[in-house]
Formats: structure tokens, C-alpha cells, sequence
């Protein structure tokens, strides 16, 4: 019998990834590509937002990368323990209707969240290229799933040991030079890149969809802390969002609201090494 | 102790104000065994028993008062829990002085009875002794699912489980308790407090599922295929309303909703929290509400010189008087007849200061209070770090955009019969902020334990 937000299978795709997949029968039978939990690992823990990276058999798979102190707490976690809270889903869904061809571009850990935006494209009958890119090979991962779930898989990495020699955007430079004619491009990863391919797609008259990835903490609208301006105009990215039109989101601000805690982060994080240094 | 002749209430401890802005310990310390007594000694017990009918939810008060007065104290709290499921939380965070002893007849010759002091002291009696009032009728083979867990929610389900329904509330947060544990700041009403009345329900047998957003999780309309035969919506004005002036995304700007529940859902006030929020030097809260009142109480205690900007004057202010008072006992700066126009930044985007312009009042609006007008060249900047926006909240969406047939004015409130709850929906029901819009946690018991008379009455029928 498994137990609620039992950690029913982990890997560790790279050293600083992991993949769980959390039983939530509830959630797994609703989340839709492009939507979120929000989950606490113990009691005082703080609530993260992350994105749903797949759902199967009653489970709700998260890949998250430990670079705070909550995921470094998440990664302790083996198969059978409990996160403390797992709500979702949360946002609303990528929208991939009436999409025929699409481009979807993934950096950082957005490269495992564009996997089910590639294969909810791909299920509804698209054409997708995705375009994923990684600091050096030895980073890549998922690799035969993430081909599995496009039509064209197009792997980067930084320093060319792999692949295209160069970052994501300019392998989506490439692809829209050879034809330009994609009816949506999706890009999920880190700010800067976002606004990156949102500027390359501009150029070639593509629509951009952005995945934002602001701070948050109730996931329902209540707080108001997750806002960014969208075309002039406030919105909620856990409500109204995460997804937004690239080419409308203010990303200089919502860079700047994401350092907000960036000195409280850094202590938690190296607080929490120590006490784990210590340990061992 | 023979009742006293004065016209005055006795009064009760408080924390010192030097020694409370060090702390987020209950302010108010409330009433000994013989000020109980004696407060409840002034009670006039009046045959019509006006203060009754200045009650949302109907507290039997006289009859309250003599127990009181008699040192029942058990027979007191089951008086008091006949009609309200929550009492200690109402008698810390009502306005009794704009309810029940609004009417008092002590109130025409010099202070009414003080209802709110004496309820709490006899539900914090209860706790301390483990009195309850847990009884409920036989078991009913229908259930009911109650949306929110906040004040409304926890009394119509309090109110349907004493009737023997099977309830099950649904919170979309890890804790109970809706505002009483994300909004109001622990040193008005401790989160221990809201645990136990919590916890008093689900020994009377309802479930509370928490981690759970109707209208994401769950559907109402799966709610009534999933067998619950009535559904009743209390999930609050949750989503704040913004400023719409230059300036609100800068670093260092807050909702009221975000500053609370960092500090009281999160407790990011203790030291070794995990959720943070930012140290401020200066901090200013927009608006006069009770809801700017803890963010600038919670604020201060957080180590700010805070002051409060509120485009009307003093006599406007919607806030419960003491809650003002408390407010500059602690060192709260009031600048009134004040209106934000914009936050101004500084290079790294952090909030350095709020202009200004001083108002003055007009002809009354629609609301019927007096118009605040600009008074043309009298700008001025406030040298903050910080900016707690808290000019109120509009009814969360997420449940009506989800719920097909259900009615809603233009506001997004849900449309519910004031005396019922019910709704536009057949088996559905809904108060508090959602179909009022924000208000107070008594009306909002009130509407929740209304609505559960209608909804055993609707289950009765069907």
C-alpha cells in the first residue's frame, strides 16, 4: 500500500539533478504539460514550486536541481519516505491547440520541463523540434526519452563536446534560418534565455511562449508574490500563468524580483552543506 | 468581589507596548478568574437581550454572563458552544464593540459589558480544562464537502457534524485554518488556539483535507459525482487587490497577503525559519484597515519604524479602534489624509522611497463616506525600504471559473441568498469574503453557520 506523497521511485540523472516520481493519484489523474506543484519536504519546510515534468500510474514525476537549501532536503529523501505536502496541479496548461509545427527550446533544468511540452505537441499530431543544451556532455540527460518525445531532438552543449557546438539559441537561429515557418515556439529555462529565444523567434515573426519561474508561496492567488508584468499589466503567474507571451513579459524585472532573497539563499544553502559536512 | 458600581469594564493585562514589539506573543493576556466574575457581574441581564441580536452568530450572552458571574465556567463554554463552533478565535478577533456590545444597555450610561473578554476567557478555560462540547445527533448517511478552511468553512462544518453529516473540509494550503492562520498575526490570536478549535471538530468526526485546491485538485461538480450530496464554498477573498502605481514590482514591495504569510503561515519571524522575508529599516503600510494594521504591527515587531499611510482621516479608518490604538501604543507612525502615487527604486530595483500627496476630504461617495480629494503641490516622498500594499482583496477565481452555472456578480463574488447561502447551483451553498467580499471573521461564521441550517434543510427534503 503506498503511502500519501510517497517517493515512489528516484534517480539521480546528473549530479546536480534528480527525478522523483510522488504518488498523488489526484494530481497525477489532472496535470496537464506547463502546470506545477508546490511541495514541502518537512514540517517548517519551505513550500517550492516546480514544475511536473510527467505523470504515470497514480505518480506525479518532478526533476528538480539542488541548488537550494529545500532541494538539497528533497534529494535526501530515498524511495519509500514522504514528502510532508504535494499540491497541484497548479497554473494552467501549455497550450498547444491548433499548433501544427513547433520549435520548443530548453536550458538548464527547463530542459526536462519542455519534455512533456514536446510530447503533449507531439501526441496532438505537431511536428516539434526540440532543442535542448547542456553546459558539456557529461550533463546531458534524458536523453532517449526526450528523443522520444519530439520529432527532432537537436542536443548542445557550451563547449561542443557534443552535438551542436554552441548555446540552444544558436542552433534555433539555425533551424529558423533552413525555415522560419513554426506556428509556435515554447522556451523553458533560465531568464535570460527565455528572453534570448523569445528575441531570435521575434526576429523570424514566431509567437514565444514562456515558462515564468517566479518566487512563490501559496500557488492560488492569494499572496500576490509571484507577479510579473506582462505587457504593461500586472498578472499572477500561478494563476493566470506560468505561460505567458514572451514578447509581452517584462524579463528584466521579474530577473531582478528573482534575487530578491538571493542572501538569505546562500546562507540557508551553505548552512545546510555544513550541517550535512558535518555528518559524515 | 461584590459588582461594580462604576460604569467602567474591568480591565485586562496587555504585554507592555517597549516589551511586545520585541515579540510575537499574544498582546492581550486576558482576564483572571475573579475579573471574569466581575465583568460578568455588570452584565444587566436585560429580558430583551439586545446583545443577542447584535451577534452573527446568536450567542445566548446573558445566560452566558450569569454562568460566568456564578463561576460556572462549563456551563458557560456549552451555552457559548451551542451557538458558536469557534469561540476562543471570536473572542480575540471579533468587533464585539460594532456587535454585541454595540447594543448593550451598560454602553448608555458608560462601558458595555466587555462580551469579547469574557467569551475568551471562558473558551480558554474550556481548552486549559479539556471541556468540550463535542456531542453530535446520530450519524446521517449523507456528506457534505466544505470548500475552505477558514472561518466560514470550519463553522459550517462545526454546525453539520453536530446534526450527524458526514463533512470533509478541503484547505488548499498545508494548514487549517484559512486567514485565522495566514492572516492574523499570532499575537492577536496564537496559531495553538486555531489548532485546538481545529482539532475539537475533527474529533466531532470531520475530516479536513488539506493540500487540496478545489477547482485544480478537485472540481466541485467531482465533489457532488464523488457522493457528497452538498457542497459548500467558504474560500475567501483571496486575491489581492493592487495599487496600480509605478513602481509595485520593485524589490521590497508586498501584498499584505504575501508580508503575512510569510510571518504567520511560514513563520519567517523565527529565527531559524526556512521561508524568509526581507529586513526592513523603514517600512511603509498603504491603507487602515485591520489587515494594515497586523502587517505594520507584524512589521515593527520585525525591527521597523513603520508608518501608515491612509488616504482618509482618523475617523475613517476601517480598522477596530483598539486595533489603532495598539497600533501607536507600539510606536506606529499614522500618516492620514495620505495617498501613494508611486514607489521609487534604486539601481539594484530595491524600493528606497514612496511619494505621496496629501488629501483632503469631499462630498461622501458612494459608500457614503466623505471623497478623499489630491490637494494639488503637496507631494512628498516617504524614505522607506519597504511597501506593504493593503488596500484589500477581490474573491479568489479559481473555484468560479471552474464551476459551470454558478452565478457571480461583476465583482467575481459568488451570488448567494444572505439569510441561506445558497447559490445559483442546486446543492450548493456559499458565504463569507467569497460571496460577501472581504469582511470579518464573525460574518463570516455567521454566513457558514446559516448555511449549514439551510443545507440540513435542503439534505432533510432531498
Amino acid at each position: 500500500m503506498r503511502k500519501k506523497y510517497e517517493i515512489v521511485r528516484k534517480a539521480a540523472l546528473n549530479p546536480t539533478t534528480g527525478d522523483i516520481s510522488v504518488y498523488a493519484p489526484r494530481i497525477a489523474a489532472k496535470a496537464k504539460a506547463g502546470q506545477f506543484i508546490i511541495l514541502r519536504v518537512t514540517e517548517d519546510g519551505e513550500r517550492i514550486p516546480l514544475t511536473v515534468a510527467g505523470c504515470a500510474d497514480d505518480c506525479v514525476r518532478v526533476i528538480y536541481q539542488k541548488v537550494g537549501r529545500t532541494t538539497l532536503e528533497l534529494d535526501e529523501l530515498q524511495e519509500g519516505d514522504c514528502l510532508h505536502d504535494f499540491v497541484g496541479p497548479l497554473g494552467t496548461p501549455t497550450e498547444i491547440e491548433g499548433v501544427r509545427r513547433a520549435v520548443v527550446v530548453g536550458g538548464g533544468l527547463g530542459c526536462a520541463i519542455t519534455m512533456p511540452i514536446a510530447k503533449a505537441l507531439k501526441e496532438a499530431g505537431a511536428e516539434v523540434d526540440l532543442i535542448i543544451g547542456f553546459r558539456t556532455k557529461d550533463l546531458i540527460i534524458l536523453q532517449d526519452e526526450m528523443k522520444a518525445a519530439c520529432t527532432r531532438l537537436h542536443i548542445c552543449t557550451d563547449d561542443g563536446s557534443y552535438g551542436y557546438s554552441g548555446f540552444g539559441t544558436g542552433k534555433l537561429q539555425e533551424l529558423l534560418d533552413a525555415d522560419p515557418a513554426y506556428d509556435r515556439a515554447y522556451a523553458v529555462g533560465p531568464l535570460p534565455m527565455m528572453k534570448a529565444v523569445t528575441k531570435t523567434c521575434s526576429a523570424h515573426g514566431v509567437k514565444t511562449i514562456v515558462s515564468m519561474n517566479p518566487i512563490m508561496i501559496d500557488g492560488t492567488g492569494m499572496c500576490g508574490g509571484c507577479r510579473v508584468t506582462v505587457g504593461g499589466e500586472t498578472k499572477f503567474a500561478c494563476v493566470d500563468g506560468p505561460d505567458f507571451d514572451g514578447e509581452l513579459v517584462d524579463f528584466d524585472e521579474a530577473m531582478a524580483r528573482n534575487s530578491t532573497y538571493r542572501a538569505f539563499e546562500a546562507e540557508q544553502r551553505e548552512a545546510h552543506v555544513c550541517r550535512m559536512g558535518g555528518m559524515q | 468581589m461584590p459588582a461594580p458600581k462604576n460604569n467602567a469594564r474591568t480591565p485586562a493585562a496587555e504585554q507592555a507596548p517597549a516589551l511586545r514589539i520585541t515579540n510575537f506573543k499574544e498582546v492581550a493576556l486576558g482576564y483572571t478568574e475573579e475579573e471574569v466574575k466581575a465583568e460578568a457581574s455588570r452584565c444587566l441581564q436585560c429580558k430583551n437581550q439586545p446583545c443577542v441580536g447584535g451577534c452573527p452568530v446568536g450567542v445566548p450572552i446573558p445566560q452566558m454572563m450569569a454562568a460566568v458571574r456564578d463561576g460556572n465556567f462549563a456551563e458557560a463554554y456549552r451555552l457559548i458552544s451551542t451557538a458558536n463552533a469557534l469561540p476562543a478565535i471570536s473572542g480575540r478577533v471579533c468587533p464585539q464593540e460594532t456587535q454585541c456590545e454595540a447594543k448593550c444597555l451598560r454602553g448608555r450610561m458608560g462601558e458595555p459589558v466587555a462580551i469579547g473578554r469574557v467569551e475568551r476567557f471562558v473558551a480558554d478555560w474550556a481548552m486549559q480544562n479539556n471541556v468540550t462540547n463535542l456531542e453530535t445527533a446520530p450519524k446521517k448517511d449523507k456528506r457534505v464537502a466544505i470548500v475552505g478552511s477558514g472561518p466560514a468553512g470550519l463553522t459550517c462544518a462545526g454546525q453539520l457534524a453536530k446534526m450527524g453529516y458526514g463533512v470533509t473540509v478541503f484547505e488548499a494550503l498545508h494548514t487549517a485554518g484559512g486567514v485565522l492562520s495566514y492572516g492574523i498575526p499570532e499575537f492577536r490570536l496564537p496559531k495553538a488556539i486555531v489548532r485546538k478549535e481545529v482539532a475539537n471538530l475533527e474529533k466531532m468526526g470531520v475530516e479536513i483535507e488539506c493540500n487540496t485546491v478545489i477547482g485544480k485538485t478537485l472540481s466541485v461538480d467531482e465533489l457532488l459525482e464523488d457522493g457528497y450530496d452538498a457542497v459548500f464554498i467558504g474560500s475567501g477573498a483571496g486575491l489581492p487587490s493592487m495599487m496600480r502605481i509605478p513602481g509595485e514590482a520593485l524589490i521590497g514591495v508586498y501584498t499584505a497577503n504575501e508580508f503575512l504569510t510569510r510571518i504567520n503561515l511560514m513563520g519567517a519571524y523565527r529565527e531559524d525559519s526556512h521561508t524568509p522575508v526581507l529586513k526592513s529599516k523603514k517600512t511603509a503600510v498603504i491603507g487602515g484597515g485591520n489587515v494594515a494594521m497586523d502587517a505594520a504591527r507584524c512589521a515593527r515587531r520585525l525591527g521597523a519604524e513603520v508608518c501608515i499611510a491612509y488616504r482618509r482621516g482618523e475617523e475613517e479608518l476601517p480598522a477596530r479602534r483598539e486595533e489603532v490604538h495598539h497600533a501607536k501604543e507600539e510606536g506606529i507612525q499614522f500618516e492620514l489624509l495620505t495617498a501613494p502615487l508611486e514607489i521609487l527604486g534604486d539601481e539594484n530595483g530595491r524600493v528606497r522611497a514612496l511619494r505621496c500627496i496629501r488629501m483632503e476630504l469631499g462630498e461622501p461617495d458612494a459608500s457614503g463616506r466623505r471623497r478623499p480629494v489630491q490637494i494639488p503641490g503637496s507631494e512628498f516622498e516617504l524614505e522607506v525600504d519597504t511597501v506593504i500594499s493593503a488596500i484589500g482583496t477581490s474573491p479568489n477565481p479559481l473555484i468560479v471559473r471552474t464551476t459551470p452555472g454558478l452565478e457571480t456578480t461583476r465583482h467575481g463574488a459568488v451570488v448567494a441568498e444572505e439569510e441561506t447561502g445558497k447559490t445559483s447551483r442546486e446543492g450548493v451553498y456559499a458565504g463569507g469574503d467569497i460571496a460577501s467580499g472581504a469582511a470579518t471573521v464573525i460574518l463570516a461564521m455567521g454566513a457558514g453557520k446559516r448555511a449549514a441550517a439551510a443545507i440540513d434543510e435542503y439534505l432533510s427534503a432531498k
